[in-house]
């Protein structure tokens, strides 16, 4: 390999190319004189060694991340793929987030999507990462080998040196950045195998720790722009409903109002603070119109949705003849069986910590946008077509994000209130949605209801799966009430094509969504399919009379990962040891996000029907780790977020609007609910792909929870929350 | 016209006495590390301390205050709060947005209660934390406790 080394003033760009094949070290500008030399986002080209990755003189290392920090730890995880290749002190590793606008300006190609969604962060990115790495340690080679007049092939490099064993000479790589910046290679080198990995796969303590723990860390909510004035908003109630009247003589008291400003379906108060906008907020008089749907409440959703199982609906697959095996079965006799059940799962709120908020500065030539995002290109083109600005006048300030889980994947309610209020009030502004309308305007976890039919042959083997779906579409939620049929990924996670070896498969769907608008939930369908199929699947293994940990294993002969879980799952919770009356274990395992995920859940509950999560097993087959701490954390998270869906989860709706408002009664667990052990064992296989971390533990918890409780008292939980369920038992 | 003292400073604030001490943290003092969560003292992302008792702030009159005021920021220089380190230590934070508050209603904690017991922990730690570090701050707190014990200053 041979170096070019060009001049220093010739800017070199990296990046994917339209096809996505990496292309590190093209120059994708023809001249620096094309480049300011700061670029309006901060960023200085003329400093970087890539667009990746930036050494200082100090031997600092930068590396940009594509991907959004809310918590799972992608961009410690990111930067270790990343340091991993390039060999540089990982001590002196910084990460920042890589500039939507200057994505923007070089097509989408140089980072990609930049969407932090679908548990996607590592795995869309992990070549791109290996290769950023890679490419900056062989061009910082390079540069060495042409310093010492050497064979690059006899420098080798360690730990942010590079090296000429043979002279007994040594460069930091702080000393061959600028040098390296501008060498081109005529081919990309080789990505190095997991076998040889040193930093990935370790232990790692996240880069975004120490930030957290003394009020340094900034997130959207912490935006502070020169001259902002605050808002504070109400929506109305019924979605898809609209402002009819305001009356405004409250606020005449109040110090520091700004203005009303009037939306088609919102009302905001603008104040020089926010406390003063809340409080001018609450003291209006507003009339809403609901839209027609003033009338619908849970108990009529609820029926719609199980009545709409009988509807026609459309094959979102079919395998063998499934509805003759279910006739036979419920027809012969010689043991055969036919199991059928019906399950029921609520809306579910989000709920962040970080309730939605943003800020905007809009002039004639420039918007500047901070806001807690997962989804900064998306961002900028919601900015871009509201303004009437083109994408790359767009800049977007993502901060860290407290707490995403879906909301903020790209809908963005509060982004375009906060544009509609600065068009009008000329001023920068800070528009902060209270709790109570983060959670009454969520677009929520669909409602769902599935109805499955199983035929057990004599010996309990399952001979045909047929299940009914109806669910809200993500798609084509939000335009007001529908039945399609028709079906859509989401809406059969985990059970189209599902793992189990069933001989004949029949699933139908029918989207059918409400007035009520739903999103994407950490987990999406596998959040509420999981814990349908998991505990069909439990119901058929009672049917058979056998143990449901080996009666899965059975039907999962065919994937050596699965089966790696589920018996990791059986060996490290103690599976099989006897437990009295009043206590019990139940498992559930599925495949989510390029993942299969499972776990024991270990319940205790009394005979007056009080519930304690005693133990939870966590098993996670990624096929690889980049880091295990940040894994394991999102495990736990996992566990503890699905217990509060389980346990507690749902919001109900009446006169047309979502009832629970805030934390008083849209419960979470806290410590106090926290189980006394959640054990996490990952066993990751290898192979060829990687697989997500962020959602596959959400969606064992819930059917691994209610089968612990049949186990338990025999008591068979069919709908979610468990709250509707009677768990007294003598 | 209020007077608080936030991290041993004495600020004379031109506010509302009914203006939630939260909000004239943030956006008077501007240090922003205490957090916006409910507004109706559920959550306690807001928490501070007030001569070192844990206070929400969101539903706090400013005007109200008499006491000392401790925010995040002032809790330690250089993270050396042993309920830091020991956040620390365990790397607990997730989304890292509830935490500020986490961790001042454990520092009051453990300068009430030296050594608590797992239900203490469960009894006084009542912020919520969407991301589920429950088990990591448990952790924590334990390891702040023994570092205490064994010397480590607040």
């Amino acid at each position: 390999m041979t170096a070019a080394i060009l001049s220093r003033r010739s800017v070199v760009f990296s990046g994917l190319s339209a096809t996505g094949a990496l292309v590190i070290g093209v120059p994708a500008v023809a001249s620096a004189a094309l480049q300011p030399p700061v670029m309006a986002d901060g960023t200085n080209p003329a400093k970087e060694m890539t667009a990746f990755v930036i050494i200082e003189p100090d031997n600092t290392v930068t590396i940009r991340v594509p991907h959004q920090e809310m918590g799972q730890g992608t961009t410690t995880a990111l930067a270790m793929l990343v340091a991993e290749e390039l060999e540089c002190d990982w001590a002196k590793v910084k990460v920042e987030y890589a500039s939507a606008n200057r994505n923007s300006k070089a097509g989408g190609n140089l980072y990609g999507r930049m969407q932090t969604v679908g548990s996607s962060g590592l795995r869309t990115s992990v070549a791109m990462m290996q290769q950023a790495g890679a490419s900056a340690r062989e061009r910082l080679k390079l540069a060495a080998a042409d310093r010492w007049k050497v064979d690059p092939a006899e420098c080798t490099v360690s730990s942010g040196k590079c090296l000429h064993k043979a002279t007994n000479r040594s460069l930091d790589y702080g000393a061959l950045a600028a040098a390296a910046a501008v060498v081109q290679m005529p081919a990309e080198p080789a990505i190095r195998t997991p076998d040889k990995y040193r930093l990935v796969g370790k232990w790692t303590p996240r880069l975004d720790t120490t930030a957290k723990l003394d009020g340094s860390a900034k997130f959207g909510l912490d935006a502070q722009v020169p001259g902002m004035v605050y808002a504070a908003v109400w929506s109305a109630p019924v979605y898809g409903g609209s402002l009819k009247s305001v009356d405004e003589a409250g606020l005449k008291d109040i110090r520091g109002i700004v203005g009303v400003v009037k939306l088609k379906d919102a009302v905001v108060v603008v104040a020089d603070r926010y406390w003063r906008a809340k409080k001018g907020l609450d003291a209006l008089k507003i009339e809403w119109d609901a839209a027609g749907y003033g009338g619908v409440d849970s108990a009529q959703l609820n029926k719609g949705y199980v009545d709409a199982l009988d509807k026609p609906m459309a094959t979102a697959e079919k395998k063998g003849d499934a509805a003759a095996a279910l006739a036979a079965a419920s027809s012969s006799g010689g043991g055969a069986k036919l199991v059928e059940a019906t399950y029921e799962a609520p809306f579910l709120s989000h709920s962040p910590m970080e309730p939605l908020n943003c800020t905007v500065a809009l002039g004639p030539d420039r918007a500047d946008v901070w806001i807690s995002t997962q989804a900064p290109m998306a961002v900028l083109q919601m900015t871009a077509k509201e303004t009437g600005l083109k994408p790359e006048q767009v800049y977007v300030h993502n901060a860290f994000v407290g707490g995403g889980f879906g909301r903020r994947g790209g809908a963005h309610d509060e982004l375009l209130q906060a544009i509609a209020v600065a068009k009008q009030v000329g001023k920068p502004v800070k528009l902060i949605w209270s709790r109570e309308q983060d959670i009454r305007r969520d677009r929520f976890r669909p409602q769902a209801a599935v109805r499955f039919r199983a035929a057990l042959d004599g010996a309990g083997k399952p001979q045909a799966l047929q299940a009914r779906i109806a669910v809200g579409s993500l798609i084509r939620g939000g335009n007001g009430p529908q039945e399609v049929q028709a079906s859509e990924p989401m809406a059969t996670e985990c059970i189209q094509n599902s793992f189990y070896a069933f001989p004949a498969r029949d699933i139908g769907v029918l989207l059918k969504n409400s007035h009520i608008p739903v999103s994407f939930w950490r987990g999406v369908g596998s959040s509420q399919n999981g814990f349908f199929v998991e505990s069909f699947m439990d119901e058929l293994a009672h049917a058979a009379g056998q143990d449901p940990y080996q009666y899965r294993r059975a039907l999962l002969t065919e994937r050596p990962d699965a089966l790696g879980v589920i018996d990791a799952m059986a060996k490290h919770s103690d599976w099989g040891q006897p437990l009295p009356k009043g206590r019990g274990r139940g498992l559930a395992i599925l495949e989510a996000y390029g993942s299969v995920s499972g776990q024991v859940v270990e319940v205790t509950v009394s005979r007056d029907g009080k519930l304690k999560i005693d133990r939870v097993t966590c098993v996670l087959d990624p096929y690889h780790v980049a880091n295990p701490n940040t894994v394991e954390q999102q495990m736990e998270g996992a566990v503890i977020m699905g217990l509060t869906a389980a346990v507690w989860g749902e919001i109900t709706i009446k006169d047309g609007a979502p009832v629970e408002s805030n934390f008083h009664n849209y419960k979470m667990a806290r410590m106090v609910d926290t189980p006394a052990r959640i054990d996490v064992h990952l066993v990751p296989s290898g192979g060829p792909k990687w697989g997500g971390v962020g959602e596959p533990g959400l969606g064992p918890l819930a059917p691994a929870l209610a089968n612990a409780v049949f186990a338990a008292t025999g008591v068979r939980v069919r709908r979610l929350p468990l709250t509707h369920a009677d768990l007294r038992w003598a | 016209m209020i007077t608080l003292t936030v991290n041993g400073k004495r600020h004379d604030l031109d506010v509302e006495p009914d203006a939630p001490l939260l909000w004239v943290i943030r956006d008077e003092l501007g240090l922003t590390g205490t957090k916006f969560g409910c507004g109706i003292a559920q959550c306690g992302a807001c928490t501070v301390q007030v001569d070192g008792k844990p206070v929400r702030s969101c539903v706090t009159p400013a005007g109200s205050v008499k006491g000392a005021i401790t925010t995040i920021e002032g809790l330690s220089a250089g993270l050396k709060h042993p309920v830091q380190q020991a956040w620390l230590a365990e790397d607990v934070p997730q989304c890292g947005y509830c935490q500020s508050g986490q961790i001042l209603a454990a520092a009051a904690l453990l300068s009430d209660t030296p050594n608590p017991s797992d239900a203490d922990i469960d009894a006084k730690l009542t912020n919520i934390c969407r991301c589920g570090t429950y088990p990591r701050i448990r952790k924590a707190v334990h390891r702040a406790a023994a570092a205490m014990a064994k010397g480590a200053r607040t």
